[in-house]
């Protein structure tokens, strides 16, 4: 009916509730409408002769609403299904839509416009990977922190390593490279031969020398699988080290305070601890660099 | 009131046989006051001072008297008492089932039969391709350089836009055996994915307190000698799993000359990252009637004992890992069979962990 002056004064002036105002403009977010903008032309409401497109599940139907169903909400609009070929689909927009205003024809048209290359990007996209982002409530993230503060207290890192390292150390890992000594090749004076002999057998014999596969506690079950390469190593080592096991037994200590890095190439040697405890240990120390020369530094 | 005399002499009667009870009991529940039901506040903080008071005295008398037995068994050459062990979470942690077993025969089968057997018997060199995600990030790269200085053998590639199932082929065709996501979220590194190759594991790791070189004191510098390994407390089934992953990553033939040693450790499901130089030591204690006493080496008076230590330089970056997810093939969210994944239920108790 002709009321749709009234309707558009009492809507725009007054109130609507598909109307949002925003800082760059006024947008009408009624489904029906054409462009989205709050209008007097694209106001579906203010307007008895109107057509929108719109999409459902990917396809396209064409809504036309005229004066002469203005009394039947139920009927008011009526539905076209648009064929999903771009250019048949303007066709058929121009044979529902031939005697309508040429504006709101054009509106029409870029509105399917818009909307097909829409549909072309959300399928496009849909093939693609997209990263999902996953919140995690706030009350768990502190409680992972405050959890992994205190694990980070209880595993006494430093302690534990160098642990570990000792162990290994003591299994056998590094023979060949260290000549330290022991606690156990210390308590007694005495025995010194002996542990001496038996010193010099465990370096000769040492690619025979199996380490301990028994597991002490449940931790280094690691172990197991490193056994695998020590073997490897220690062989490899051998034929250095035979050259340069002293038999001589000279006591012997050797600091090392450097904390930069040390090249690869040097070796160190350090003769083997025992006989000579009970005098006062003149200590030995012999470097050997790559170059070939031997110093000896006597303390 | 005849019956109020015959209460009061039921009373009188059983009142002397029980009164001494009564009065016990009276006194006890004196003693046993509660502070927190003693409305008036100076007169309830008075009572809590008191009880607080008590109760370090008798810690502090416990403590002298253990301490006395002990020194009174020590003279008398007998065993000290033996000492109380405190309890921890790690004493407490609840039993379970899949711990590994020293003797265990699946297990060293399955060991032979799964993805990194290949690898971990030194028939595939690791290589490891580590990557971003899409948007790189603050820390990203820093952090990235360092662990290519970490990990022997590993290259950086940036990511581009492609798909991490594309990455996974290229990686496959050129013969990587493992990848390296890193995930960065708030402009700072968040998430590692290991990717195991060919087909093998996805694990995605949660990354947190990320400490670089640059930023610990008296940092060391790495060298190029292949590192040790130092895996510490992967006790159960998913644990070792886990643990292989990660020495998969490294190679198997460790240079012991570069003392350079890397350092996985395990405590209540944090996997803490860490990575030194080491250096033997010996040091000397002297050995005598009194404990503890380190004097300089004299001339052979008392029994000097060398002991070894081992003397840590920290080099490189520092930071935790916690298991978000395991995934038994390579990265297939929507397809893939998970063997393992956090769920928040499993956080309710405290002495519960799966690694």
């Amino acid at each position: 009916m002709q009321h749709d002056e009234v309707i558009w004064q009492v809507i725009r002036h007054k109130h609507c509730s598909f109307m949002s105002k925003i800082t760059t403009g006024i947008f009408c977010r009624n489904p029906y409408n054409v462009t989205g903008i709050c209008n007097r032309s694209s106001c579906p409401l203010a307007n008895s002769r109107y057509a929108t497109i719109r999409d459902h599940d990917g396809v396209f139907y064409l809504y036309m609403k005229t004066i002469e169903r203005a009394h039947k909400p139920n009927d008011l609009w009526e539905r076209v299904k648009l064929p999903r070929n771009y250019e048949k689909a303007l066709e058929l927009i121009d044979k529902h839509l031939m005697y309508w205003p040429k504006l709101l024809v054009h509106k029409i048209k870029q509105r399917l416009t818009k909307m097909t290359q829409m549909r072309i990007r959300m399928r496009k996209l849909a093939l693609k990977t997209r990263e999902k982002i996953m919140t995690t409530p706030r009350k768990e993230k502190k409680r992972e922190a405050r959890r992994e503060e205190k694990a980070e207290k209880a595993a006494v890192l430093d302690k534990a390593i160098e642990k570990e390292l000792l162990a290994r150390l003591e299994n056998g890992i590094y023979d060949g490279i260290y000549n330290l000594p022991f606690n156990k090749f210390l308590q007694t004076l005495d025995t010194d031969d002996l542990q001496a002999e038996d010193e010099n057998e465990e370096e000769s014999e040492v690619e025979y020398v199996e380490g301990n596969f028994e597991l002490e506690e449940e931790d280094d079950i690691e172990d197991l699988g490193m056994k695998d390469y020590h073997i490897d190593e220690e062989v490899d080592d051998d034929d250095d080290d035979d050259d340069d096991d002293d038999d001589e037994v000279n006591a012997v200590e050797e600091q090392r305070v450097r904390r930069k890095s040390k090249p690869a190439h040097e070796k160190s040697e350090k003769d083997e601890f025992g006989k000579k405890l009970k005098k006062r240990p003149r200590i030995h120390v012999e470097v050997e660099h790559e170059g070939g020369e031997r110093q000896k530094v006597t303390f | 009131m005849g019956g109020k005399r015959k209460t009061n002499e039921n009373e009188g009667m059983e009142g002397e046989e029980d009164s001494k009870h009564n009065i016990k009991k009276m006194k006890k529940e004196k003693s046993e006051i509660l502070p927190s039901s003693i409305k008036n506040k100076e007169k309830r903080s008075a009572v809590h001072a008191k009880l607080k008071h008590q109760k370090k005295l008798d810690k502090r008398k416990k403590l002298k008297a253990r301490d006395a037995a002990a020194k009174r068994a020590l003279e008398l050459g007998e065993e000290p008492p033996p000492k109380q062990i405190p309890r921890t979470i790690e004493n407490t942690r609840e039993a379970d089932e899949t711990v590994c077993m020293p003797d265990d025969e699946e297990l060293f089968a399955g060991n032979d039969a799964d993805e990194f057997s290949a690898v971990l018997k030194q028939d595939r060199t690791p290589k490891i391709l580590i990557t971003t995600c899409r948007f790189n990030s603050t820390r990203g790269p820093a952090f990235i350089t360092e662990l290519l200085s970490v990990i022997p053998n590993s290259h950086y590639y940036k990511r581009g836009t492609y798909d991490l199932k594309k990455i996974v082929e290229y990686a496959n065709n050129k013969e990587f055996t493992s990848i390296i996501v890193v995930h960065t979220n708030r402009r700072e590194p968040d998430a590692l994915l290991i990717i195991g190759l060919p087909d093998g594991p996805t694990a995605h790791f949660k990354l947190s307190s990320l400490v670089l070189r640059k930023d610990i004191k008296n940092h060391g510098n790495p060298t190029n000698h292949e590192p040790e390994l130092v895996l510490n407390n992967f006790t159960t089934r998913l644990g070792h799993r886990i643990g292989r992953l990660i020495q998969s990553l490294f190679p198997q033939s460790p240079n012991f000359r570069g003392r350079r040693v890397v350092t996985f450790h395990n405590q209540r499901d944090f996997i803490f990252f860490r990575h030194h130089r080491y250096i033997f030591e010996t040091k000397e204690i002297k050995q005598s009637e009194s404990k503890g006493k380190k004097a300089k080496d004299t001339k052979g008076e008392s029994i000097s004992k060398e002991k070894v230590i081992a003397r840590l330089q920290e080099c490189g970056p520092r930071f935790t890992l916690k298991l978000v997810s395991l995934q038994h093939g390579t990265f297939d969210t929507r397809g893939g069979e998970f063997e393992w994944v956090h769920k928040p239920e499993m956080d309710t108790s405290r002495r519960r962990f799966f690694l």
